[in-house]
């Protein structure tokens, strides 16, 4: 099993190896070399990561359309491809020969530029998270809170979207989708606390390593009862911070068409619906490396472990969006501010008194 | 170590790169057949009047003070999680402090409606 | 090589300040503000200060700038230039002598900087030794330990007058 739970680690190291052979016969000084070798290293690992992001995306488009299919006892795409596999391909390739359409006394800059922020965000995460042993493109002291930072940037992009589209309902649906989004990032943000402190630290990586523990089943999930409320309620905030359907006021259309995104046609929309995939899987991989154990698990290696617990908080939220009806605004805010966060706060005096005591009981 | 984020940086490149290679290329290849109808903001198929750029409610001004108020709160929680063992009681009891302060603040949004979204 | 990132960010930071000032629509002015915050986010960076950096993107670019944006919504967006001219005939002469002001003590900090003094204690070297967050929390919980009981008491204050402000009933 050692071969597989290292083959990723290993054709890096024998990539890099070989790149040094190369270089050798170039005679560069020894710096310079080794310079060259890191940054040619370091675009690879990039463009590795984008590529892979893309693929979880594409796959994630495809279960969603297949499983809610299903779940409304239809059969869902099944002409291009096996199973309709190829169907988000298509898509795509749809969406870049369509018109761009750019409504009159419209903000071109703005609206050209909404996507393009939108996208950033969960892209960067992608970057700090470890995606098996030995496997994390950048491994970052101040992980946790770089995710929390940089999530907090997509928030203009999708004021931006709305502003720039000069349509009532855009503005609109853009103003109230910063307002979801930021009303449910404080508890999102607070119910990470204690999982730094039973940590002691906010990288990824050592957050990962507290939980090989028992077999790899030492998860924080099941720290009871810390551990599982901070989940419980990272969960819905996540799904709502990225406005999952039963949170999906800014996009409810039956009230403001399509929100923000009312105005957008072809690839800038593209973007935005991929940013919104990028959204929802890049917030179930932190869930799962947060309080799910991440890679750690028995038997299988760490990188499969890390994708299927991710799948099962896809397919979880994908159930709720099936079988669940809107939220209404007013729901929406109170929700967050009255029930999540007042949760959240408990739970971290109810972590910061306990886990003393444990430690004094020897635990 | 500031290195440690070079990676980062060729990520923002990378992705910024592919963003506008994408525009272009649907700029490149799709069609652009503009008319009048075509590119008027969308209202529910009547013409549209009156100008998109509104006043807004106050609620949305009190939700991102409140955000701004707990994300600084928030940002004092860090260094005292990191810290935590080497702290102990003495900063369990600093952070109970700025806590309970905070508590009474997030009670009297509470009791005065202000988390209320009508 | 390494002032290259610094001279890039800092000249970026120069130009979309100068952005915020110049741009004729509010909303390009804030979009102009999250470059300079994100960039200074960058110089934290650069100087070992991660937690800074953070700190920085996720309370400046993320919330007040969100702040800013609503301030121009609830204001209503409109184009600068509409008000008369003359209008505000009081400010020039306090805004030439405010500004002189700030020249002056830019001036005075870059002097002393460029004359030779002494390196504090939380130079680049020894964040990334000990970790700008764990530098942060020794801080906070010391010496800074009243100012930080203390930033609880504004937080306070603030909360009350936000709502004494948005629920005055009308």
């Amino acid at each position: 099993m050692d071969f597989f739970d290292n083959i990723f680690t290993n054709i890096y190291a024998w990539l890099a190896f070989w790149l040094h052979e190369l270089l050798m016969g170039w005679n560069l000084p020894k710096d310079v070399e080794s310079a060259l070798v890191s940054a040619i290293m370091i675009i690879l690992v990039i463009i590795v990561i984008i590529l892979w992001m893309v693929l979880m995306v594409l796959i994630l488009i495809w279960l969603e359309r297949k499983n809610a299919a299903r779940i409304q006892d239809r059969v869902g795409p099944n002409r291009v491809g096996p199973w309709g596999l190829l169907q988000p391909v298509a898509d795509t390739i749809k969406m870049l020969i369509k018109e761009d359409i750019l409504p009159e006394n419209a903000d071109r800059f703005v609206h050209t530029i909404a996507p393009m922020i939108v996208m950033m965000p969960p892209v960067l995460m992608f970057a700090v998270i470890p995606w098996g042993k030995g496997m994390v493109p950048v491994d970052l002291n101040i992980g946790v809170l770089w995710i929390i930072a940089v999530a907090s940037i997509g928030t203009i992009g999708v004021f931006l979207g709305g502003y720039g589209s000069n349509n009532k309902y855009s503005l609109l649906g853009g103003m109230r989708a910063v307002a979801q989004m930021v009303s449910y990032e404080i508890p999102q943000v607070l119910t990470i606390v204690p999982i730094v402190l039973m940590v002691g630290s906010m990288s990824l990586v050592k957050i990962n390593e507290a939980q090989s523990g028992w077999f790899g089943m030492q998860w924080f999930v099941f720290a009871f009862p810390v551990g599982t409320i901070a989940f419980v309620v990272y969960y819905l905030s996540a799904l709502a911070e990225v406005g999952r359907t039963p949170f999906d006021i800014p996009e409810g259309e039956s009230e403001i068409v399509a929100g923000y995104m009312t105005e957008y046609s072809g690839m800038k929309w593209a973007l935005f619906y991929l940013a919104e995939y990028f959204n929802f899987f890049i917030v179930c991989v932190i869930g799962a490396t947060l309080f799910l154990g991440g890679w750690n698990g028995p038997i299988l290696p760490g990188y499969v472990w890390l994708v299927a617990k991710t799948y099962a908080l896809v397919l979880l939220g994908m159930w709720i969006r099936m079988t669940w009806p809107r939220f209404r605004v007013d729901q929406l805010m109170n929700f967050a501010w009255k029930v999540l966060v007042p949760i959240a706060l408990v739970n971290i005096v109810l972590a910061g008194v306990a886990l003393p005591i444990f430690k004094m009981i020897g635990f | 170590m500031p290195v440690d984020y070079l990676p980062i940086l060729v990520m923002i490149a990378i992705v910024t790169a592919f963003a506008v290679i994408a525009l272009t290329l649907s700029a490149m290849t799709g069609p652009r057949r503009p008319n009048p109808t075509k590119l008027s903001p969308y209202e529910s198929g009547m013409p549209p009047f009156g100008s998109a750029r509104r006043r807004f409610s106050i609620k949305y001004y009190l939700t991102a003070v409140l955000f701004i108020l707990f994300d600084i709160e928030i940002i004092f929680f860090y260094p005292w999680a990191v810290l935590f063992r080497d702290l102990g009681w003495f900063g369990l009891s600093a952070m109970g402090t700025f806590m309970l302060v905070l508590l009474i603040g997030y009670v009297y949004v509470w009791r005065k409606g202000g988390f209320e979204w009508d | 090589m390494e002032s290259i990132p610094f001279y890039f960010l800092a000249a970026l930071a120069v130009l979309a300040a100068l952005g915020v000032v110049v741009m004729r629509d509010p909303v390009y002015s804030a979009l102009a503000l999250a470059v300079v915050l994100t960039a200074l986010a960058g110089l934290y960076v650069l100087l070992s200060a991660p937690f800074l950096a953070a700190a920085q993107v996720m309370i400046y670019a993320g919330a007040i700038l969100i702040l800013f944006v609503f301030v121009i919504m609830l204001l209503s967006p409109g184009r600068e230039g509409d008000a008369p001219r003359g209008a505000l005939k009081w400010q020039r002469p306090l805004a030439v002598i405010f500004g002189g002001a700030l020249v002056a003590q830019l001036a005075l900090v870059l002097l002393m900087t460029i004359l030779p003094t002494g390196r504090g204690l939380y130079t680049p070297e020894y964040l990334a030794q000990i970790g700008s967050t764990q530098a942060v929390g020794a801080a906070l919980f010391t010496d800074y330990l009243l100012p930080f009981e203390i930033t609880s008491l504004l937080l306070l204050v603030a909360m009350v007058g936000v709502i004494v402000l948005a629920k005055k009933k009308s």
